[in-house]
This record gives structure tokens, sequence and C-alpha cells, in this order.
């Protein structure tokens, strides 16, 4: 007999895990819940870990990760958390709802499930699922749930906390709520909570996520969000992400568009060991919109994985992707970007981009285009590339008198600049401009992580922007 | 000011300036010109301190100083400017931070507090409005999508943000419209002092009305093989190439 994979150590002790914890996982389980538990845990049972045997993983390694002897935090944090000494709010004119999860679990300065004014509900996933069932039902796991990826189902299976945020018909929520997830534990964890955004019709909601570690120690989190707009609602979506060189983060989020809804979504990412995003998006009504936008800036032995799936499932439906990174050291990155255009789904615009920079010879990005198309009006572009930076645009900024340092900076500035500059949120646009600059300066630090966590430490950053800095 | 003597310079393994010697001093204005292919940008871009190409033997000395063991950036932060041929275009960098950035390195290396936003941003009037370029390139990116023309003139105003002591031109004039060209010339003629020089690179008689040379020399085949007064641009205009060369040989 072979010996065991260590990606089966690690998954059977999760298997016996739910099995001896099934009733504490799903004691607040509303009833639709329980059978989706145990299904989601089936097919994880089936399908494993990924494994680099499935193409959309062939670049992307797990067996490293999985060796880890991961714990499992059960339970809400006992002692309330000090949100003030966590993190500070100090972006100028940055009006914001914060709200965070701390090792999974969602921790509130008030009430786990607020309800605003005009309706906006915003909180606990594991108060929503008790409180407003109903709600949770219609749309919980409906879009995750069709895919068949182990890790989507471990979550399923494992989730007992997340977001849950619903914004009702008509409504523009004119706070921009902030999720921040912080991890800070003393063992190495695996978390998975699960987040559930609902917006009604016309609805408009502005969601920036950050992805924050406390410490170097190790972590794996394997987190779902799935979001659903509703007839002409609009989504103005942020992933930032900046932990440690040691975790791992596999975020997967599903977006299902209805009639002229409309999704931007960007995923920042600036720091992390390994770090995959999965962003499942179907554009199920005529006249929906999405952009899917990423910039990555990578080094050491850090590794990136994004894949898009855009499914135009309805005519006259577009999308926008666009991805661009810089790779230093032995970084690695891998893009997948797929576009599928479905039978009778004529009239459609897809577009696809991904840039790469890399700045030493050891430094790899395996970027693959994938389109199937079943419809014939079809306007479709992609594109991909993998360079240096320019020798000639170089030498022309130092006959200028800056020096090569800076002038390296500068091109690797403009060229991060050009996704930078679709963040519609002027003061968040502002101060992921710091942050990336602050990253091609390798002046970033971990306390840094969060778009508004300011430690004490940390001086504030100009917002006049004196390139002859950077 | 600048002196370069035999100077011999490859690319890839093949000699492109053949012993090439030419004198600048303080004041002067030198007109470069000859076939093409024959070295003139070549030249300029050992100058400025361009890396691929291989200096085999000579020196270039510029105030003294060997330029062999200066950076791109030090040669050019000692005052050295090259208009190029070809402008290159850096997508994402605007025209205003991008001077900014050098203005203040400039200033930086000698010693100078870096310019304020508002500071900077008269001083770019005042040198449009000293070289009378009334256009607005200054908030698109460098080059990005500039007319050949626009291009040109956006060297002229680079040249008159940093003020150099030694500017080479090269083919500044090419691809001009007549009022382009004039502008070219203007700003040439303004910005100069008798304290800098200029050399310009070029193939027409034509710039020379404008901006009057003290010496014109012919480089060719990798050597200059004549050097004279003004005149020369209108005898090489009327004669061509082939009468030197016969000339020579
Ligand atoms: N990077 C390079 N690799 C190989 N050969 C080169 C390179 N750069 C220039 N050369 C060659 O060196 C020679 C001189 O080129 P250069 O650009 O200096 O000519 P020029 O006199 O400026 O011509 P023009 O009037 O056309 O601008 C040419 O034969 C050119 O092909
Ligand atoms: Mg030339």
């Amino acid at each position: 007999m072979s010996p065991e994979k260590t990606e089966q150590v690690l998954g059977r002790k999760l298997i016996s895990l739910f099995d001896s914890h099934r009733n504490h996982i799903s004691r607040y389980d509303p009833p639709f819940l329980q059978g989706i538990r145990n299904q989601a845990m089936e097919s994880f049972r089936k399908a494993g870990f990924p494994t680099t045997a499935m193409e959309t993983w062939r670049n992307t390694n797990l067996e490293r990760v999985l060796e880890k002897d991961y714990n499992i935090i059960f339970d809400p944090p006992e002692a309330p958390v000090d949100l003030e000494n966590v993190f500070r709010c100090e972006v100028p004119d940055f009006n914001t709802h914060i709200i965070s999860l701390y090792n999974g679990w969602y921790i509130s300065r008030d009430t786990p499930l607020l309800t605003l004014p005009n309706g906006t509900i915003i909180g606990s996933l594991a108060q929503a699922l008790r409180e407003i069932p109903e709600l949770a039902e219609k749309h919980f796991n409906k879009y995750a749930g069709a895919m068949g990826n182990g890790l989507i189902s471990l979550n399923t299976a494992f989730a007992q906390d997340g977001v849950f945020i619903y914004v009702p018909d008509g409504v523009e929520a004119y706070k921009t709520i902030q999720m921040v997830n912080i991890l800070n534990r003393d063992d190495d964890v695996m978390v998975q909570n699960r987040n559930l955004v609902i917006l009604g019709r016309n609805s408009r909601l502005r969601l920036v996520h950050c992805d924050d570690s406390h410490n170097q120690q190790p972590s794996f989190t394997n987190t779902v969000t799935e979001v659903f707009l509703d007839e002409g609602a609009t989504i103005d979506h942020y992933k930032l992400q900046n932990l440690n060189n040691s975790s791992t983060l596999v975020n997967s989020s599903f977006f299902y568009l209805e009639k002229e809804s409309r999704l931007s979504t960007h995923l920042i990412t600036l720091n992390g060991g390994l770090i995959r995003n999965e962003s499942f998006v179907r554009l199920s009504g005529p006249e929906a919109h999405a952009d899917v936008f990423g910039i990555y800036l990578m080094d050491k032995n850090q590794h990136v994985d994004n894949q898009v799936f855009m499914d135009h499932s309805a005519p006259v439906t577009t999308s926008n992707q666009l991805f661009k990174g810089i790779l230093d050291d032995q970084a690695s990155g891998v893009f997948n970007g797929h576009i599928l255009v479905r039978k009778d789904a004529q009239r459609i615009s897809a577009y696809q981009s991904n840039r790469n920079i890399l700045l030493t010879d050891k430094a790899v990005v395996h970027a693959k285009p994938f389109l199937e198309i079943y419809a014939d009006d079809v306007k479709c572009s992609h594109g991909a590339t993998v360079g240096r930076l320019d020798e000639n645009a170089l030498f022309y900024i130092r006959s200028r008198g800056i020096g090569e340092y800076n002038a390296r900076l500068l091109l690797m500035y403009a060229f991060a600049a050009e996704v930078i500059r679709r963040i519609s949120i002027t003061p968040l646009r502002n101060r992921i401009d710091d942050l990336v600059k602050k990253r091609l300066r390798g002046e970033l630090a971990i306390c840094d992580q969060c778009v508004l966590h300011c430690s004490q430490e940390e001086k504030r950053y100009s917002f006049d922007i004196d390139m002859s800095k950077i | 000011m600048l002196s370069i003597k035999n100077l011999h310079v490859s690319i890839a393994g093949k000699e492109i300036l053949k012993g090439l010697s030419l004198e600048v001093r303080e004041g002067e204005v030198h007109a470069i010109m000859g076939p093409n292919g024959t070295g003139k940008s070549t030249l300029a871009s050992v100058i400025v301190g361009r890396e691929d190409f291989h200096v085999d033997s000579g020196e270039i000395m510029y105030k003294g100083r060997d330029l062999m063991g200066l950076s791109v950036e030090e040669r050019a932060l000692e005052g050295i400017f090259l208009g190029f041929q070809y402008p290159v275009e850096i997508p994402g960098v605007s025209m205003t931070s991008f001077l900014r950035t050098a203005v203040n390195e400039h200033r930086k290396y000698r010693g100078l507090d870096p310019l304020t936003g508002a500071e900077f941003l008269a001083l770019m009037e005042e040198r449009k409005e000293l070289i009378e370029i009334h256009s607005d390139l200054t908030n698109r990116s460098v080059n990005e999508g500039f007319s050949g023309g626009e291009k040109k003139r956006n060297e002229i105003f680079q040249m008159a943000m940093l003020q150099p002591a030694l500017a080479i031109l090269d083919e500044t004039d090419s691809g001009l419209d007549i009022d382009a060209l004039k502008v070219v010339a203007n700003g040439v003629n303004r910005l100069r002092t008798p304290g800098n020089a200029t050399v310009v690179i070029t193939h027409y008689q034509r710039l020379l009305e404008y901006i009057i040379p003290d010496f014109v020399h012919v480089l060719y085949d990798g050597r200059i093989i004549k050097s004279g007064g003004k005149e020369l641009a209108l005898e090489l205009e009327e004669k061509g190439y082939e009468w030197l060369k016969l000339q020579e040989s």
C-alpha cells in the first residue's frame, strides 16, 4: 500500500471532526440547512481537496498547505473583542459602516443583526439564519452549491458564521460597508466563513472586503461569498488582500446577476502566502453587466491564482475582465479566464485581458484564456501578455535625471494604475493607491493590511501624490 | 564643454562609430548631418549613456570629466539632455508627475528644496510661455497617443523645463510642419545662453535657417568626414553626400 497522502490525513481529520461535531455545528440551523450540510459533506467525501490533476488547479498546488494540522474553531470568541483595539479608521472622508469577522466569527459593536431605518439588514449570517431563515433560504447555497468543488463543499458543511447583508428594493445603502476579516490566533487554524449578500431590485451597495492577518501565524482561510443582484441592482465590490506570507486564502465568490443589474468587483492582492480567488459570475438576465478587475503584486515565494468563470447565459449581456500583475523573486501567478456564452445568448460582448510583468527570471505566470461560445452574435476578445519592464521607457525616464530605482517604480506604478484608476470610491482609491506605492517600495507592513486598519504606529500617508517619493 | 576623441563604438559585435572626434564649446551650436544609418543617433545615445552600446576605445570628456563612469541619470543631472528621435510612450505616467519628478531630482542634485505642486505648475506655465507652446499636452500620459509633431514639441518642452547645459536634439525637426518647425527652432534660440551648447542632428538644411549653427559636421560611415560653417549645409543640400564621398576618396 502506498503511504497516505498528507491531504488525505487532513481530509480524514475534517470528516471525523464533522461527524463528531455535527450536532454542535448545526445546533441553530433552520431546517432547510441540515440537508444541505450533509449533502455538502458527502460531496467533500467524494471529491476531497483539489489536486493538480484537475485542469483549473494544474498550477496551484495545495499539498504543502494541507500538510499542516489545522484546528477548527467551533465556537465564537468568549470574551468580547474590543474592536477599537483591533483597528481604527483614519481614512479621511471615507464614511463606512464597519463590520468584522474575528477568526471567522462575526463580532459586533451593537447587535449581531442590525436593521437600518431604510430596511437594510447587516450582521451575522448565523443570526440571520435564525431570525430570518425565509430570506436566507431563497439564496443560501443556490449559486455556490452548483459547483462541485471540494473546498466549496467543505465550506458549506462547516460554515457557522459570516456576514449577511440585505438591501431592500430601491434602497441605496449610502454608506460603504466595510468587512474586515481578522485572523488573530496563536495556533494554526482553518477558518471557513460564509457570506451572503442579497440586493433587492434597483438597490445599490458598495462593499469593501479586507483580509487581514495580525501575526505571522500560518492559517488557511476557505471563504465562500454569494451575492445575488436582483433586477437593476448595482454592487461595487472590493476585495483587498494583504495577508502574511504563511497564510493561505481560497476565496470563492459567486455573483448571480438578474436583468439590468451591474457588478463591479476588484481583487487587490498585495501580499499573502498562497491566494486563490475564484470569481463565478452568472449573467442571467438581459442587459446585465459585469466588470471583474484584479491587480496582484507578489514577491518571495508567494503564489496568486485568479480564476474567473464568466457565464453569459442571457442575451445582451456584457462583461469586461482586466487583471494585471507584477511578480518579483520566485513568485508565481496563475490566471484562468473562462468565458462561456450559452446557446441563444446573442448580442454578447465579453472582453478579457491579463497582463503581467516579471521582474526576475525565476518569477512565473501561467495565463490561460478559455472561450467557450455557443452563440454566433458575439463580440469577444482576450489577450494575455507576460513581459518585462520596458527598457526603452526606463532609458527615457532615466535620461531625464530620474534614478533607475525610481524609474522602475514609476513604470510599475503606472502599470498598476490602470486598474487602480477604476476604483470609483475616491478616498478608497487614494488609500489603495497609497498601499500599492508602499508595496512597490517594499514598505508595506502587515499592520497596513486593511484599508481602514491603521495601527497606532503607522504614520498617515500623504494623499498628495508626490511622484518623486514613489 | 564636450570633447570626443577617436571614439569607437559597437553594438552586438558590429562597429558603428569608427574613430569619431568632436569638440563642442560653451555657447556654440553644432549641426550634425549625414545619410541614414551612419551612426548619428548612436553618437547621441552614447553621449547620454545608453548601456547597450559598447565603447571599444576613445574618450568622451564633458566639463573636464570622463563621462564613462557616469550613469544615464547622473549625466542628465550634470546637464546633458537628449531630444529623442523617437520619443518613448509611457502609458499611465502623466506628463506632469513625470516632469515634476525630473525637475525635483535636478533640484535635489543641486541642493535645492523640491518645488511644491503650485510652484511647479507656475514653472510649467512660465516655460510654455517662453517657448510659446500653447497646446496642452501636460495632463496626458507621457507621449501616449501624441502625434509625431506633438512628440517633438514635447521634447523641446522638456528641454525648456530642465534647461540643460548640453542639449542634443536628434532629428527634432523631422516630421514637423513649417509652423511647428519654427516653434522648435524658437525654443532652441530662446533657451540659448552663453553658457550652454546645442547639438542638432538633422537631415534638412531648412532647420538651419532658423537655428543658425556655428559648425556643421558630416557624419559618414561612423566618422566625421567634413566640418565647416553653415554654408556647408547648403552645399550638401545642393550636391548630396556622394560628392563628399568622392572628394574623400
Ligand atoms: N540595437 C541595435 N542593434 C543592431 N544594430 C543597431 C542597433 N542600433 C543601431 N544599429 C545600427 O547602427 C547603425 C547606425 O544607426 P543610427 O541609428 O545611429 O543611425 P542614424 O545615423 O541615426 O540614422 P537615421 O538618419 O536613419 O536616424 C545602423 O546600421 C543601425 O541599424
Ligand atoms: Mg537617427
